[in-house]
């Protein structure tokens, strides 16, 4: 009646055992790995190389196209401009995600809970989503008057819809039997939500989460851009469009160089999350043995 | 549980003139009665489309029948019934344990109160040691059998099972044949059993219910009286090959009949 015996583990064959095949393929996947970081760091010296000799060779004035070893200078010489500027985009942009996960999920929820609110919600979720944000901008920043709340909400159109929409989808992606199940044992409306939808919803919400992430560092950008310089202190693209007006060329890149890693950031920490949160149990964090 | 002969085992469970039409015209029921007693293996047998899973819809409460009743003369409520489904239909998020300790969690009971019903029910199919594994670390037919021991874990009165085992090779499909009956022996429960196998319908039940297609409806009852326990030797006996035929013949008939 038991299935012990049938399932006690295998013995593990003696390390000696490992075929040629085996070695080979464990070779291999040494050599991605390490591959993996050695090939793209290769490729960004080698371009930067290319584009000092680019510079020196065609004798580029600085003003025009600087060489890497200027951008690097704009870029430990301002640190603490740049800094501070990075400080103040990336509290928008985490601020702003922070706002599409809750107004994102907690709608997602809303509609899925009542098909009314969602007929009557959804045609502007859309039309909000489908607008251009920069041509959004301008009128929010005349009438709402602080700076940081108009660059918020800028951000937050950008970035909520997606999260919306994944969430949605995962809410109404439960297992149909599983479904039923539910409906056999009598839960409840909230049971059933709680035990069944939000879980079913995780994999897809995070999904969405990750192109929020990146969404809503647009969106920041987009509102400085909008907002402008000067006010409360200037964020990254502020200072990238102020230092055009100066023609410090060399700044531009060094803050363009920030904003590219506060992207890939928080998509790396996103995709992190994701991975911590699924690892145990869905397909997509499931490792192959081969 | 003391075997009760077939003629009498109280009534828990009537369905009588059961009709279901589907929107289109389709009508997968028609006039189906059936009276399910306490301790009965019943299987519904027949081809692919006869209504069979219509029908463990309608005993689960999850479809309405467009005509016809369904009674609980023991005055078991709908609710108190075990269900295991074609896939095992586990939540992959949850592990073994969890899994199996859905229907009390359902219930507003708290894992400890029931700790002791969960191990037992994992002990009884096997997988006392995979509690806390997640299900996609386990076979598709350790999988099955998680799903029968969350249907078992409450002790509940009837089991509705729709061809659990249609997708598991025949070597564990015969080992949880022999499980079931075991596991049904150990807590006296009803079990209704859909299947298109023959053979696997005289192994395991004591009343096989033939159905037949277009419209869906039952066409015969066979009785196999072979006593349980029943074991391996039952599946290479004179006797089993005889009610196989008997089953067979009926299945045949019913579908020349259609
Ligand atoms: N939700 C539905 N809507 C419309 N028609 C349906 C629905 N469910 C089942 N049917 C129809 O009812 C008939 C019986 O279906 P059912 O699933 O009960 O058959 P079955 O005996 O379980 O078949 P199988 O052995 O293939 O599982 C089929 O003709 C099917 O097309
Ligand atoms: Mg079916």
């Amino acid at each position: 009646m038991s299935l012990t015996d049938q399932l006690a583990p295998e013995k593990m064959p003696g390390a000696g055992a490992v075929d040629a095949d085996e070695a080979r393929r464990q070779a291999r996947m040494r050599r991605e790995r390490i591959a993996r970081w050695v090939l793209p760091a290769v490729m960004l010296l080698a371009t930067l190389w290319l584009w000092d000799r680019i510079v020196v060779w065609n004798e580029i004035p600085h003003y025009i196209l600087p060489g890497p070893d200027r951008v690097w200078a704009s870029l430990t010489g301002d640190w603490d401009i740049l800094f501070d500027a990075a400080l103040l985009t990336g509290r928008i942009t985490l601020m702003a995600l922070a706002l599409a996960v809750i107004g994102g999920a907690g709608l997602a929820i809303l509609f899925n809970q009542s098909k009314m609110v969602e007929l009557s919600l959804y045609p502007y979720a859309v039309i909000l989503q489908v607008t251009p944000v920069v041509s959004i901008a301008p009128l929010i920043f005349i009438y709402v008057e602080s700076k940081t709340a108009g660059m918020l909400l800028c951000a937050w159109i950008v970035a909520f819809f997606p999260v919306l929409s994944s969430t949605t989808l995962g809410l109404n992606s439960v297992d149909h039997n599983l479904r039923d199940l539910f409906r056999i044992y009598g839960a409840s409306r909230w049971q059933k939500l709680w035990m069944l939808q939000l879980p079913s919803a995780l994999p897809y919400f995070l999904g969405g989460l990750k192109i929020a992430g990146g969404l809503s560092l647009i969106g920041a950008v987009v509102a400085e851009l909008v907002a402008g310089t000067g006010g409360v202190g200037a964020g990254l693209a502020a200072r990238i469009q102020e230092a055009g007006y100066r023609l410090n060329i060399a700044r531009m890149f060094a803050a363009l160089s920030m904003i590219a890693a506060m992207g890939v950031f928080i998509f790396a920490a996103l995709s992190l999350l994701s991975h911590l949160l699924l690892r145990k149990w869905h397909e997509s964090a499931l490792k192959r043995e081969n | 549980m003391p075997l009760v002969p077939l003629s009498e085992r109280p009534p828990v469970m009537e369905l009588a003139g059961i009709n279901k039409t589907f929107a289109g015209g389709v009508v997968a029921l028609d006039e189906m009665s059936l009276a399910v007693n306490a301790g009965d293996f019943i299987s519904l047998l027949g081809p692919s489309g006869c209504g069979k899973s219509t029908a463990l819809r309608i005993m689960a409460g999850l479809t309405q029948p467009t005509a016809g009743k369904i009674d609980w003369p023991s005055g078991q409520k709908a609710g108190d019934l075990g269900v295991v489904f074609q896939e095992p239909t586990l939540m992959p998020w949850a592990t073994v344990a969890d899994n199996v300790f859905l229907p009390f969690r359902l219930r507003g009971k708290t894992y400890n109160s029931v700790k002791d019903e969960v191990l037992e029910a994992l002990r009884l199919v096997g997988l006392e040691k995979f509690q806390k594994s997640y299900p996609r670390e386990l076979s598709g037919g350790m999988k099955m059998r998680v799903s029968i021991a969350r249907a078992m874990v409450t002790s509940p009165r009837l089991i509705l099972m729709d061809e659990p085992f249609a997708a598991l090779d025949e070597i564990t499909r015969f080992k949880l044949n022999n499980d079931l009956l075991a596991l049904k022996e150990k807590i006296g429960c009803t079990v209704v059993f859909v299947t298109h196998s023959v053979f696997e319908s005289v192994f395991l039940s004591d009343r096989i219910v033939v159905m037949a297609a277009r419209p869906g409806r039952v066409v015969r009852e066979v009785t196999v009286d072979a006593p349980y326990p029943r074991t391996e030797e039952f599946r290479t006996s004179a006797d089993y090959a005889a009610h196989c035929r008997a089953a067979s013949d009926a299945l045949h008939s019913a579908m020349e009949a259609a």
